[in-house]
């Protein structure tokens, strides 16, 4: 479990982060959801440790990062998988490196050891035969795939994915969102995703966070996301207009039924 | 590291090697044939066309004017390939993993770049061989009093500063473009700002670099 409480992260003078407090469950694929902007990405970074939230702490099953010793740091370092937005494989590497490299540099295994870990978990997200493709000769399922792999590599018990849809097909990121789900029950991980993807929250909601302008603006999951009357939310999940066509002609069948109901009770 | 620094060196210094042989070589000859023209008085021993060509490739043309050609090639390459990495999210994904980005980007190329001094050197022996094959074959000196123009006044200390500034604008060359590359901000478009901002820079840093080691030990 991840408990973040009151961070405040301000790039100059803008202040990105306006005091957000949340917790993140473990075994649950727990998401931020927001407009572009709004902070996500920034979020993220400040649990990797990337960004240094001004107010605040982070704390991992109890361990507050900003307590933490060299070493203890280095050691929850390794406990931590990331997914990036456009997936950041080394373009010099080919994929069996990629998936690798966490493993040369956080472990001391054996080069025939770690080439067994990597071909396992590229199973395991259904990645065969291109262990030594090179990034830029890959789709962008296939590279969001050895970005997972690389992230679950060395058994994280943390993992954070921004964005993993973003530039993917509908059918793709579906197939994507359900590995990352799968993976995260299967392991037992606190897993925390980016997304601005409705079709993510509905999907692989299990708890939502929604930022606005730096703001946690609505907590929930993604069945109370559809009932919610808050404004903001009603705004960004019906921001499309053929959901909002679905949510006025959901509203007239309710004022239907409502009426009949009225008619019935005569 | 031992992959990546012969990674580096491929890239950096055998990956310039070409356009710098071209570059001395005919340059070389300029200077020779220039020289030549411009010795009207017929007292001035035609050596002198050797001596020239010898003192202006040695002293600047090799060290300075090549180090700028290659604050174009190796440096622009070096800002591109370290800033794709940082806008493509690569150098956090290094930095997650527990890695000293700075260290892992920058170390190799500093090692690759203590060869430079190797292609000076080929630039040296390119630049008058140049100019020897353009004074011989244009008709302008005898290969024997181009021979003994170029042992002419030899001052080894001469050498010694030039290779002393080589070494000092390799490291120039493989730490400033890394800079621009590291600390940059943005996308792909600022990618390519970064490496023109990067080659102006590291130009006028080795420019005024060049003047004031000079200075020091020439004056
Ligand atoms: N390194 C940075 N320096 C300055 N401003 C930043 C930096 N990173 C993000 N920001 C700003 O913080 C805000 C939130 O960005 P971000 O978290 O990337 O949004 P998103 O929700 O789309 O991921 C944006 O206004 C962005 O300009
Ligand atoms: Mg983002």
């Amino acid at each position: 479990m991840i408990e973040i409480k009151d961070i405040e992260k301000s790039f100059g003078d803008t202040k990105v982060l306006k005091g957000i407090s949340a917790t993140f469950e473990t075994g649950k694929t727990n998401l931020i959801i927001g407009r572009s902007g709004s902070g996500k990405t920034v979020m993220l970074k400040s649990l990797l440790g990337i960004h240094t939230p001004e107010v605040g702490t982070i704390s991992f099953d109890g361990r507050i990062y900003s307590e933490l010793s060299k070493d203890e740091k280095r050691k929850l370092r390794t406990e931590i998988g990331m997914v990036f937005q456009g997936s950041a494989l080394f373009d010099s590497m080919n994929v069996e490196e990629n998936v690798g490299f966490p493993l040369k540099m956080f472990t001391d295994k054996k080069s025939r050891v770690i080439k067994e870990r990597v071909n396992e978990v590229l199973d395991r997200v259904n990645l065969k035969d291109a262990n030594h493709k090179f990034p830029n000769e890959l789709s962008g399922g296939m590279q969001k795939r050895v970005a997972i792999a690389r992230a679950i590599v060395n058994n994280p018990k943390y993992l954070f994915c921004d964005e993993p849809n973003s530039g993917l097909d509908p059918e793709t990121s579906i197939l994507i969102d359900e590995l990352i789900q799968e993976i995260t029950r299967e392991y037992d991980i606190t897993t925390v995703i980016n997304t601005h993807d409705m079709n993510s929250v509905l999907q692989i909601g299990e708890k939502i966070i929604f930022l606005k302008n730096g703001i946690k603006e609505w907590e929930g999951n993604n069945e109370q996301i559809l009932e919610t009357r808050n404004k903001s939310i009603v705004e960004f999940v019906y921001s499309s207009d053929l959901f909002k066509k679905v949510r006025e002609s959901l509203l007239e069948e309710d004022d239907e039924e409502r009426s009949n109901d009225l008619h019935l009770n005569k | 590291m031992k992959q990546l620094i012969l990674k580096e060196i491929d890239d950096l210094i055998i990956g310039s090697l070409g356009i710098v042989a071209f570059i001395s070589f005919f340059i070389g000859g300029v200077v020779a044939i220039q020289t030549a023209l411009n010795l009207t008085n017929p007292l001035i021993p035609k050596s002198l066309i050797a001596f020239a060509t010898r003192q202006s490739v040695i002293l600047e043309f090799a060290p300075t004017f090549i180090s700028i050609i290659m604050a174009g090639r190796a440096g622009s390459y070096i800002t591109s390939s370290i800033g794709t990495m940082r806008v493509t999210e690569q150098i956090d994904a290094l930095e997650v993993m527990g890695v000293n980005a700075i260290n892992y980007l920058v170390f190799p190329k500093i090692v690759a770049f203590t060869l430079y001094p190797f292609v000076i050197a080929i630039s040296m022996f390119l630049g008058i061989l140049g100019g020897w094959l353009a004074g011989v074959y244009g008709g302008f000196v005898g290969s024997d009093q181009f021979i003994t123009g170029i042992q002419t006044d030899f001052i080894p200390f001469h050498v010694f500063y030039a290779f002393l500034k080589t070494f000092i604008f390799g490291m120039l060359l493989a730490t400033i473009p890394s800079f621009h590359g590291f600390y940059m901000k943005g996308g792909a478009l600022e990618v390519g700002k970064a490496s023109t901002t990067s080659f102006v820079w590291t130009s006028v840093v080795i420019i005024t670099v060049n003047y004031i080691i000079t200075q020091l030990l020439l004056s």
